[in-house]
C-alpha cells in the first residue's frame, strides 16, 4: 500500500523473454475470444441481470485500472463518475424520453467531464495528496447529489424506463438487454486494450515509472496524466450509465464513497495493471456479495477479510500472480 | 545542425560559440541561499564539469540550468535563446537534455522499450492520439535497437530494465538520452555508485559521445573530471570559485583551501 500511496504504483513485473510481444499478443486474443464465449454461453447457467452487474462493475474497474495500473494514479473519488453518469442517464431516459443508447452517451459524457475539472485539479498534486484531492471533490459531488432535486434524494431515481435501442429493439426484455450489455462490455474493454498498447499507452507507462525522466525527454507528463484521468473518467460513466439500465435505478449508492472503495478493493484483488485482472476482481466481489446475501452486515467483514488475505498473500492480485507463474503479461 | 566553430582550434579547449549561459543565477529557499550570482558559460562542442565540495550547490545549479527549478534570480540562455521560464519538457525539445544521479530508466519496460520512449517523439501519434495501434512503433525498433547495440546491451534488448545491473542501467539511460540526438548534454554525476570497470567504460562512453556534442557534467571523481573535460567551474557555497582548465583550478589555492585542501586537512 505504501507504493500505492507514493504515486509511484508498481505493477506485476513480468519478466520478458525473447519475442514474448508477440506470443503475449496472440495470448490476450485467445482470451478475448473465450471471453466473448463464455459470454454467450453464460446466461443459460447463471441469472441474466446477474451477470449484466458483474460486466458494469468489470468495466467500471477496467476503468479505474487504466488511471492506476497504467497511469499510476490512485483515485479515491472514482464514485463520482459512474454515480453522476448513472444520474444523468438516468433522469435523461426517465424524464426527457432519451432513448437507451443517447442516455448512455449523455451519461459517459457527463463522466468525462466531470473527469476533466475534477482531474485538472488533482493532477497538480502527486502520491497521496491526488488521492485526498479526488477523495474530496467525490464528496462533494456525493453532497451535490444528495441535495440537488433532480436526483430524488434518498429515493433515487427510480424505475428508468429501458426504452428502444435506436427506437427499435426492446430492451424491457433481460436477454436483448444482456446481449447489448455485452456488447458494450466487451467493446470497451478491446478500446482499453487498444488505449494500453498506443503510442500513448506507452508514453503513459513511462511516465507512470518514471515521471521526471519522461519529462527529461521532452514530454508533457501533465497533459498525458490528464488525458488518461479523462479516458477512465468516461469509462467509469460508461459503466454506470449502463448499470441505470439494468436495475432501471440510479441511488445514492452509486456516488457514495464506499462505491470508490469498492473499485480499489476489485482492482487489486484481481491485479492491478493486468488487463484481465479487474475483471476477475469484479466477479469475485459482486458474487460474493451476492451470494453471501444471506449473512448480512457480514459480507463486508468477509469482504474484509480477503483483501487482508489477497494483499498479505498475493499482492499482484489473481491474475498478477497468474502472469507471473506463466511468464507472461496478462 | 551546421556547426559553427569561429575559433576552432585542434585540442577543442577553447571550443567554440557560447551554448548555454548562465548569468546571475540565483536560487534561494525559504531564505537559505543554494545559488547566488553564478555566471557559467559552456562553449560548443567541450566537456564542461561543475565541480565543487558537498552542499556548493552543484545540483541546485543543474537542476536550475535543465529547469527541474526555477530561479530566484538570473538569465539562463540556450543558443541565444533565452529559456529562464521555458518549462523542463520544452527545453528537452529544444535538444538540451539532461541525466539523473541515480539512474533514470523506465523500470517496467524492455530495454527495446526505454529506447523507442524517446524516439516515438519523433512519429506523429506520439502525442496524445489513444486510439492508434502499437504496429506503428515497430517502425522504430530497428533504430531502437541500433542504439542498444551501441551500448553494448544487445542481448538485453527483450529484458525489462528492472533486471538490469548498476553499470547497465546507467548505459541504458544513454542510449535512451542518445536517442533524442541532443545538441547538448547535461549529466548529473554520471560515475555516481560505480566500480572501477564501470567508470572506466562509462568515461570512454562520454567521450565518445561528446563528439559533435556539447556536454555540462556534475562529477565528484576527479581523476575523471581531469582525463574528460575541457573547462572546469568549481563552486562553493553557491559561488563560482574559479574556472579553467584543470591545471587552473587545481593549482589556484582557494579552490585547494575549500575543495581538495579540506580533504587533506
Amino acid at each position: 500500500m505504501v507504493d500505492i500511496a507514493s504515486g509511484s504504483a508498481a505493477p506485476a513485473r513480468i519478466p520478458a523473454t525473447g519475442g514474448a510481444s508477440r506470443d503475449a499478443a496472440a495470448l490476450h486474443r485467445a482470451i478475448f475470444i473465450g471471453l466473448a464465449a463464455l459470454l454467450v454461453v453464460a446466461p443459460f447457467a447463471l441469472y441474466p441481470v446477474f451477470l449484466m452487474k458483474v460486466m458494469c462493475f468489470a468495466l467500471f474497474a477496467v476503468a479505474f485500472n487504466l488511471l492506476l495500473g497504467y497511469g499510476g494514479l490512485l483515485s479515491f473519488g472514482h464514485a463520482a463518475y459512474f454515480g453522476m453518469a448513472s444520474y444523468a442517464a438516468a433522469y435523461a431516459a426517465k424524464v426527457w424520453g432519451f432513448t437507451p443508447e443517447l442516455a448512455i452517451l449523455l451519461g459517459t459524457f457527463v463522466g468525462g467531464l466531470l473527469g476533466l475539472v475534477f482531474g485538472a485539479l488533482a493532477i497538480r498534486r502527486q502520491g497521496i495528496y491526488f488521492s485526498m484531492i479526488t477523495l474530496a471533490l467525490a464528496q462533494m459531488a456525493f453532497f451535490f447529489c444528495l441535495q440537488a432535486p433532480f436526483t430524488g434524494g434518498e429515493d433515487g431515481i427510480q424505475g428508468v424506463p429501458r426504452g428502444k435501442l435506436f427506437g427499435l429493439i426492446d430492451l424491457s426484455d433481460d436477454r436483448a438487454l444482456y446481449v447489448f450489455v455485452a456488447i458494450v462490455f466487451l467493446g470497451a474493454l478491446a478500446l482499453v486494450y487498444r488505449i494500453i498498447h498506443s503510442p500513448f499507452g506507452q508514453a503513459l507507462k513511462a511516465i507512470r515509472d518514471n515521471e521526471p525522466r519522461a519529462i527529461s525527454l521532452g514530454y508533457r507528463a501533465s497533459q498525458y496524466k490528464l488525458a488518461v484521468f479523462v479516458l477512465s473518467a468516461s469509462l467509469a460513466g460508461l459503466a454506470g450509465a449502463t448499470k441505470a439500465f439494468v436495475f432501471q435505478l440510479a441511488t445514492l449508492t452509486d456516488v457514495h464513497w464506499s462505491m470508490s472503495g469498492e473499485v480499489v478493493l476489485m482492482t487489486l484483488v484481481g491485479g492491478m495493471g493486468t488487463i484481465f485482472g479487474p475483471l476477475v476482481g469484479a466477479l469475485v466481489t459482486v458474487t460474493m456479495q451476492n451470494y453471501l446475501a444471506q449473512f448480512g452486515a457480514w459480507v463486508t467483514i468477509i469482504q474484509g477479510v480477503v483483501f487482508v488475505v489477497c494483499v498479505l498473500l498475493f499482492r499482484q492480485g489473481v491474475v498478477g500472480l497468474i502472469a507471473k507463474f506463466i511468464r507472461k503479461p496478462l | 545542425m551546421p556547426e559553427i566553430r569561429p575559433t576552432d582550434d585542434a585540442t577543442g579547449s577553447a571550443g567554440g560559440e557560447i551554448v548555454l549561459q548562465a548569468e546571475g543565477l540565483s536560487k534561494n529557499f525559504a531564505g537559505f541561499s543554494a545559488v547566488s550570482g553564478v555566471d557559467l558559460a559552456v562553449r560548443r562542442g567541450t566537456i564542461h564539469a561543475l565541480i565543487g565540495p558537498n552542499g556548493a550547490g552543484k545540483t541546485t545549479c543543474f537542476n536550475l540550468l535543465t529547469k527541474f527549478l526555477t530561479p530566484t534570480g538570473g538569465v539562463i540562455r540556450y543558443m541565444g535563446r533565452d529559456i529562464t521560464r521555458m518549462k523542463p519538457a520544452d527545453v528537452a525539445r529544444l535538444g538540451l537534455v539532461r541525466s539523473f544521479q541515480i539512474s533514470a530508466v523506465f523500470p517496467n519496460l524492455t530495454v527495446k522499450e526505454n529506447v523507442r520512449i524517446a524516439l516515438q517523439r519523433r512519429i506523429r501519434g506520439s502525442s496524445l492520439d489513444f486510439w492508434r495501434s502499437e504496429s506503428v512503433l515497430h517502425a522504430l525498433d530497428q533504430d531502437a535497437l541500433a542504439l542498444v547495440e551501441d551500448v553494448g546491451l544487445s542481448a538485453y534488448a527483450e529484458h525489462l530494465a528492472v533486471e538490469l545491473s548498476y553499470g547497465r542501467k546507467r548505459a541504458l539511460e544513454i542510449a535512451t538520452t542518445l536517442a533524442l540526438k541532443p545538441d547538448m548534454l547535461l549529466l548529473d554525476e554520471p560515475m555516481a555508485g560505480m566500480g572501477h570497470e564501470d567508470i572506466d567504460r562509462t568515461a570512454a562512453l562520454i567521450k565518445r559521445v561528446s563528439r559533435n556534442r556539447t556536454i555540462l557534467m556534475v562529477e565528484h571523481n576527479l581523476s575523471v573530471v581531469a582525463s574528460l573535460s575541457d573547462r572546469i567551474t568549481v563552486l562553493a557555497r553557491g559561488q563560482v570559485l574559479s574556472e579553467g582548465d584543470y591545471a587552473t583550478v587545481s593549482t589556484n589555492p582557494r579552490v585547494i583551501e575549500a575543495y581538495i585542501g579540506a580533504g587533506h586537512a
